[in-house]
């Protein structure tokens, strides 16, 4: 970090500020020298912050409403659809958010991984964004418990129950979870009472994420460290931010249109079913953005091993800042990796598909070898790569690819006179 | 640019997934044209108020519809009958109220804020009555099952003798697009069977439409002002994007690199 002294120039200010350095720190967040050349995949941290204060707003209104209670918890919903002032505006919002949240932080995930924003000296920002991620998950997960409609309470089943494969106590963990000796009111009550609570542990790592992004400052395309401030960078405001805004308001059209013209397309029809714990329904599959987990858990015969694939499959990221051994960052100057990155994308596209598909026949083979194929590409093709590519030459800083190793001093000069 | 198409490729991609995911078992179902689909899609009245006569004079002998209320009836972007005809709709039926001061319970007429009556005192007297199958609540059904609209629609003409291998039990039916073929409730609906009010000819094909809107309605009151509000909303957006885009370009120019 750059920070040059900051002193307010008010005299309240400069009072508040030695008292509260709220002031330096909104200085630092609009002087945060920023890599000009960030291109717009890196424009999803700042939609994601979006998703999470738009997921806790309408979650707010709608515990406002909402009853957790088995016999009401159904019902409560459809009164919130039917009755409340805009209640199916802010439950559709609610519901297709987590759909967005979970793309774009998809998109924000895959990003990394192409640019190796997850290395040196990244790990930390790296491994709360999974811990994030993981919270994401099972926030999402009890969110859809909510409505206690079959796909809430089956799902609740089924992912309780991967517990009950722990050697010896499982069973007991179980019961534990549940509140008694199936899912019932007492599992939907803390479910919702965790939903409500995950969000903001999300919030305070998000700081933490963003604090620890402003250490070491941004990666960027080319993933060379560069000097900040200097020819290399823009303030954070206004660049970054009027183009962060573009990008957020490209998404809100989407999203816009899941809400208002498809709500229910990305959810399952039987949760308009009011949960039956007699009657199962013909095929139980998490949201779609659980499913390539989905389909690794189910890939493995073994219910034990299944669970600890699944887990794995996702702690596996945390290892990755040292199973990437290549000290090249960007996939641009990796030409194997970058064949290697897009086979993984498709992998888990993939996984994903299979694991809305019943586990049988064709399906469970081709789950069985992409799965085998995830955990390749990180425990052997990663660290091999990283001591046999050959990678390309890079350049020494952002301006020279850009133009064509000449810094135009004329535009680096007017740049700077604008930073200081 | 570049960026942003490859960003809305994955989007499409992804929903594309998942939408097949849901769609994997699809039978052809029969088409028509409803009145409510696409982005101002309304809500056909007359449709609504024949779909309500049928589902009073066929289907609540047997479904529920627990979540919706006579009001409901006269509320905007529904069927839309005026005040008086919903008080007279909601008059027509006994509602069961009470404890009075007395501790007793009594019948009175319905009234607008009365949830729809239900055919039955609860589950077990439904399947007790029905062969040990539960007529559904028809409140969300159209969201509940998979083929949405077009799945109750085609269901309620799909009624054929069943193929020669097709064996089938006392009270059971062969039913061309229900799941696994076999359904609990017969063929209800026959030509001529309601008499429409407003002079239309009920042959199965209308009434199935017709009822198959109201059951829309049921499920989404809001559609209409979900589709009107959401057109506003992304006007709005496109707008407000075009402007952020423009000033972004202004704002990049001062540090001459392509964005």
């Amino acid at each position: 970090m750059s920070d040059h002294e900051y002193t307010p120039k008010s005299n309240f200010g400069k009072w508040f500020n030695d008292r509260l350095p709220l002031l330096t720190l909104a200085n630092h967040l609009t002087d945060y020298p920023t890599p000009k050349n960030l291109n717009y995949w890196w424009t999803f941290g700042g939609i994601l912050t979006f998703c999470l204060i738009t997921q806790i707003v309408t979650g707010l209104v709608l515990a406002m409403h909402y009853i957790a209670h088995a016999d009401m918890a159904f019902d409560s919903v459809e009164h919130i659809m039917r009755d409340v002032n805009y209640g199916w505006l802010i439950r559709y919002i609610h519901a297709n958010g987590a759909s967005m949240f979970f793309l774009a932080v998809y998109i924000h995930i895959f990003r990394s991984l192409f640019y190796g924003s997850y290395k040196s000296p990244r790990e930390i920002i790296w491994i709360i964004g999974i811990i994030i991620y993981l919270l994401m998950m099972a926030a999402a997960f009890m969110g859809y418990v909510l409505p206690w409609g079959q796909m809430s309470f089956w799902g609740a089943t089924v992912i309780t129950n991967l517990f009950s494969a722990i050697p010896l106590v499982g069973e007991g963990i179980v019961t534990w979870l549940w509140g008694g000796y199936s899912v019932d009111n007492p599992t939907l009550t803390r479910f919702f009472t965790l939903h409500y609570l995950i969000p903001f542990l999300i919030l305070g790592l998000v700081v933490l994420h963003i604090w620890a992004l402003h250490v070491p400052g941004n990666n960027n395309p080319v993933g060379i460290d560069i000097k900040k401030p200097s020819k290399d960078t823009v303030p954070f405001h206004p660049y970054i931010v009027i183009k962060d805004g573009f990008a957020l308001l490209m998404f809100m059209i989407v999203f816009a249109f899941f809400v208002f013209y498809t709500p229910n397309i990305l959810g399952h029809a039987d949760n308009y079913i009011e949960a039956d714990p007699l009657v199962t329904p013909a095929h139980i599959v998490p949201e779609w953005y659980l499913l390539p987990f989905y389909a690794i858990l189910r890939s493995v015969p073994d219910k034990l091993l299944g669970v600890v694939a699944m887990l794995s499959a996702i702690l596996i990221l945390a290892a990755l800042p040292w199973l990437d051994t290549s000290k090249i960052r960007s996939a641009v100057f990796r030409p194997i990796y970058r064949q290697f990155y897009w086979v993984l994308v498709a992998d888990v596209l993939i996984l994903g598909y299979v694991g809305a598909m019943p586990a049988e026949g064709l399906y469970l083979l081709v789950a069985r070898v992409a799965t085998a194929y995830y955990f390749l590409h990180f425990l052997v093709i990663l660290p091999v790569l990283g001591w046999r590519e050959k990678t390309l030459p890079i350049p020494l800083s952002i301006t020279e690819p850009i133009l064509g190793g000449s810094p135009n001093l004329a535009t680096a000069k007017k740049k700077e006179s604008l930073d200081n | 640019m570049k960026n942003l198409s490859k960003i809305f490729f994955l989007i499409i991609l992804l929903s594309g997934i998942s939408f097949t995911a849901q769609t994997a078992e699809k039978v052809e179902y029969l088409k028509t044209d409803w009145s409510f689909k696409g982005l101002f899609g309304k809500f056909d009245r007359a449709s609504l108020q024949r779909g309500y006569q049928v589902y009073t004079e066929v289907c609540s002998s047997c479904h529920s519809m627990k979540y919706l209320s006579y009001r409901n009836l006269a509320e905007k972007g529904g069927p839309e009958f005026s005040l008086e005809q919903a008080k007279a709709i909601a008059a027509s039926f006994e509602v069961k109220d009470g404890p009075n001061a007395d501790g007793e319970m009594f019948t009175r007429p319905g009234k607008l804020s009365d949830k729809f009556v239900m055919p039955y005192e609860n589950v077990k007297a439904a399947q007790a009555a029905n062969g040990g199958a539960y007529p559904p609540d028809m409140s969300v059904l159209v969201k509940a099952r998979g083929g949405g609209v077009d799945y109750i629609y085609s269901l309620l003409q799909g009624y054929e003798d069943p193929p020669a291998d097709v064996s089938l039990d006392d009270g059971v039916y062969y039913n061309k697009y229900m799941y696994g073929n076999k359904i609990k409730m017969s063929n209800q609906l026959s030509d001529g069977l309601v008499e429409y009010s407003d002079g239309t000819n009920a042959t199965v094909e209308q009434m199935s439409k017709d009822v198959t809107t109201f059951l829309m309605w049921a499920a989404e009151p809001h559609l209409e002002a979900r589709h009107k509000m959401g057109f506003k909303a992304i006007v709005y957006l496109i707008i407000l994007t075009t402007l952020v885009y423009f000033s972004m370009k202004k704002i990049w120019s001062r540090v001459e690199t392509k964005i």
